[in-house]
């Protein structure tokens, strides 16, 4: 069994309420923080960390806060990112309705690191009924003490509000749910300036996700050394891997940094293998805006070792070769999956969830989905593949925020890795009826 | 001051100011097509991409080069950055492929669209785009719709460059139109159609890069190229009154404000100029405007005839063979 940090006390019932969390040790690290600890001491230990940001870029989380510009006078924020809306990832999800008050104690501590007063975890809409046990779980804290004014007799004061999004992917990238936040049409924003200097309302904002905030009460009570010796490398502590698609156990798994690929999907303590003794054909290994890899490039890397679960080792190759870690979200497919249909499921997605502010992601998105629906209609030429590489190229990179390279990678990967099933699909369509499609 | 290279030269401009803005100071060779900034409106740009630039040189302190190409309409000038734009392959193949998404959904329709002479997209598909079209899906399109008594919105012809929206928070007082709906269906509309009714409403019309925004008083009246423009002024209480009539004949067809080389109005004039001034008597006509950039529009005009120099065959000679391998 690998070490759990953010679901060690997952398997206790009624974890969910403020006693059971409180009796397992919870809200311990406010304490800490607050009664013994300085707020630059704590900035200090989650640098120590090596903890990176859960919600796929994988950027150290010590190093954002201490960008946070601290100007007099100027009230500074934290914002949850729960608006965890890539196709593959539900993690958060799984985190927050089993124990909600992970979060709110991880988001109290952070709070009082940086000197925020004001914070907000601004949530998808269709996580309503989480919504309601967050909102619960925020009750008992003020009710004890843990949030409003005076906090533990410090002076230190926190109020902290749920925000419900509309259900728009787009709102998942940091200055568009700020503009959310903000009341305003869910736009991205082009930066610089970055959120740590200008962010919400114009103030210095920090925007983190669920995983991340959650993991800083164990680091702040066990400290950074303690979390940095989990994990491997740079890729330190544990990561939620919200495993789907054709595997014998999909779920949430909490997996400790490091462990191979290989045992993750085969091994009994996780995935369990590929469902009715199929054979992997290919991993989406971080939600579905990474690079597809075929089986045998997710399972080894190009010089034979096998590839770890960790930021490093999936994405070593490059785009070429590698993927990224991405949110943590593992879609496993078998030997019967059609690529190209899969592919048109995750065009789709883009082009539907595209903010329409930028022409490469507006026009190309929609341009991509087109030419993959002609495709699975019959009616699609070879040189449609080249036309579809061209677009994908021509978008990536070249956007306001990174839903544009989202879009385009998938396309990408899947035309390197597969393109001999592209072109046997163009030439013989009919031919292709029994495979099935990944549901997003 | 910031000393920025771009495509080669060098300037030296105040800090804080744009690549964009630094390479127009240099001149027209370098500077980057826009179609949504516009220096007269704040917030403006980063939208269509096309003044995509490549940072080669970050700056003098950090000499990294930027890793993806930026909008240099939105980037600031460091000391010692040095840019690449025409002279960079990378900038004039993602714009290109700006071009062809612009293009994607925007109706060819140009030989009935009062824009045609002075549209963005013309000139800028004409100057970086590619002469095919590799798409051949149907475009999207939509109703006309009325907002107000003098303007036409024609959503299929709109890039969706936010210039107008901006107009209407910046320069008037209340905006009743924006952005509705998401990625390629979004449209410019007032939701339940409002009329957009405003003194200084008019100036959607000369920010519009394409024919998506036109003057409902001008409409098929005439090709741009075919009215004469001339600078006039008015006392107005409400704008400049600085204007520029068009022409055609004795009659005032429209009246637009005075657009810059860069195809940017100078001052923005209100709607009693725009719509309801349109008799020679109501202004005073400075004289013949300079048009230089706009070449369709001052083809006819205002040049005095040259006498075609006379053509000597002797002259231009084929090279021969040996002289090509030399040279």
């Amino acid at each position: 069994m690998g070490k759990k940090i953010l679901l060690a006390h997952d398997h206790v019932p009624g974890i969910q309420t403020y006693e059971v969390y409180r009796k397992h040790g919870g809200y311990n690290s406010v304490e800490k923080a607050i009664k013994t600890m300085s707020p630059e001491a704590v900035v200090e230990e989650v640098k120590k960390s090596g903890l990176r940001g859960r919600g796929g870029a994988g950027f150290p989380t010590g190093m954002k806060w201490s960008f946070l510009a601290k100007p007099e006078g100027v009230p500074r924020y934290i914002v949850c990112n729960a608006d965890e809306s890539e196709p593959g990832t539900f993690k958060d999800r799984y985190l927050m309705s089993r124990i909600p008050h992970i979060l709110v104690e991880g988001m109290i501590t952070s709070s009082f690191a940086l000197g925020v007063n004001t914070s907000y975890i601004y949530i998808r809409g269709e996580y309503f009924y989480i919504v309601n046990i967050l909102e619960k779980a925020i009750e008992e804290a003020y009710a004890n003490g843990w949030l409003g004014k005076n906090i533990l007799g410090s002076g230190y004061n926190l109020d902290l509000f749920v925000h419900v999004g509309a259900g728009a992917y787009i709102c998942g990238e940091e200055t568009a749910l700020l503009e959310s936040l903000e009341g305003k049409r869910g736009n991205p924003r082009i930066k610089p300036p970055f959120p740590a200097i200008a962010g919400l309302y114009g103030c210095p904002t920090v925007v983190n996700n669920v995983e991340t905030l959650a993991a800083v009460p164990f680091i702040v009570n066990e400290g950074g050394d303690e979390y940095a010796k989990v994990g491997i490398g740079k890729s330190a502590g544990t990561k939620l891997i919200s495993a789907s698609g054709h595997i014998n156990k999909p779920g949430v798994y909490e997996i400790e940094m490091g462990i191979t690929v290989e045992d993750f999907i085969y091994s009994e303590e996780y995935c369990g293998g590929i469902s009715n003794g199929k054979k992997l054909k290919a991993v989406v290994a971080g939600g579905s805006s990474v690079p597809i890899l075929p089986a045998d490039k997710i399972l080894n890397l190009a010089n034979g070792e096998k590839r770890l679960m960790s930021y490093e080792s999936l994405a070593d190759g490059g785009f070429g070769g590698g993927t990224m870690l991405g949110s943590g979200g593992f879609i496993a497919m078998d030997e019967d999956t059609s690529i190209v249909e899969n592919l048109f499921t995750f065009a789709r997605f883009y082009h539907h969830e595209s903010c329409g502010q930028c022409s490469p992601c507006r026009e190309g998105t929609a341009w991509m989905e087109k030419i993959l629906h002609k495709m699975i209609d019959g009616h699609a030429t070879l040189s449609d593949i080249d036309l579809l590489w061209e677009i994908q190229a021509k978008i990536e990179g070249n956007t306001i925020c990174p839903l544009g390279d989202a879009a385009a990678w998938p396309v990408a990967s899947a035309i390197r890795h597969f393109r001999s099933e592209f072109e046997e699909y163009v030439k013989n369509p009919k031919a292709i009826n029994k495979v099935t499609r990944m549901a997003v | 001051m910031a000393k920025v290279t771009i495509d080669g030269r060098t300037i030296e401009v105040p800090d804080g100011t744009t690549i964009l803005q630094a390479a127009r100071m240099i001149g027209p060779e370098v500077a980057p097509p826009t179609m949504c900034y516009y220096s007269k409106l704040k917030t403006s740009g980063g939208y269509c991409r096309t003044c995509l630039v490549e940072v080669t040189k970050g700056s003098e302190k950090d000499p990294r080069p930027m890793p993806k190409l930026v909008a240099s309409c939105r980037t600031n000038v460091m000391d010692g950055m040095e840019v690449g734009n025409v002279t960079s392959p990378k900038v004039t193949e993602a714009r290109k492929g700006v071009v062809e998404f612009l293009l994607l959904n925007h109706p060819l329709d140009c030989p009935i669209c009062d824009q045609a002479g002075e549209c963005h997209l013309q000139d800028l598909s004409y100057e970086h785009g590619s002469s095919k079209t590799r798409t051949d899906f149907e475009r999207r399109t939509f109703e006309k719709i009325d907002i107000g008594e003098k303007i036409q919105l024609h959503m299929t012809r709109c890039i969706l460059c936010y210039r107008c929206v901006k107009v209407a928070n910046q320069i008037t007082d209340g905006r009743v139109h924006g952005v509705i709906n998401r990625g390629d269906h979004s449209e410019i509309s007032t939701y339940v159609q409002q009329a957009v009714d405003n003194d200084f409403s008019g100036n959607v019309i000369d920010v519009c890069p394409v024919g998506a925004l036109t003057d409902k008083t001008f409409r098929f009246k005439s090709r741009v190229w075919f009215t004469k423009p001339v600078n006039a002024h008015r006392n107005c209480e409400k704008c400049s009154g600085k204007v520029n009539l068009w022409y055609k004949g004795e009659e005032v067809l429209r009246v637009t404000g005075r657009k810059d080389q860069w195809g940017e109005v100078e001052e923005f004039i209100c709607n009693t100029c725009r719509f309801d001034k349109k008799n020679t008597s109501d202004w005073t006509v400075e004289g013949p405007t300079a048009v230089n950039r706009h070449s369709v529009i001052s083809a006819n005009h205002y040049e005095v005839f040259k006498q075609p120099t006379e053509f000597k065959l002797n002259v231009v000679k084929p090279l021969s063979i040996e002289e090509g391998e030399q040279a």
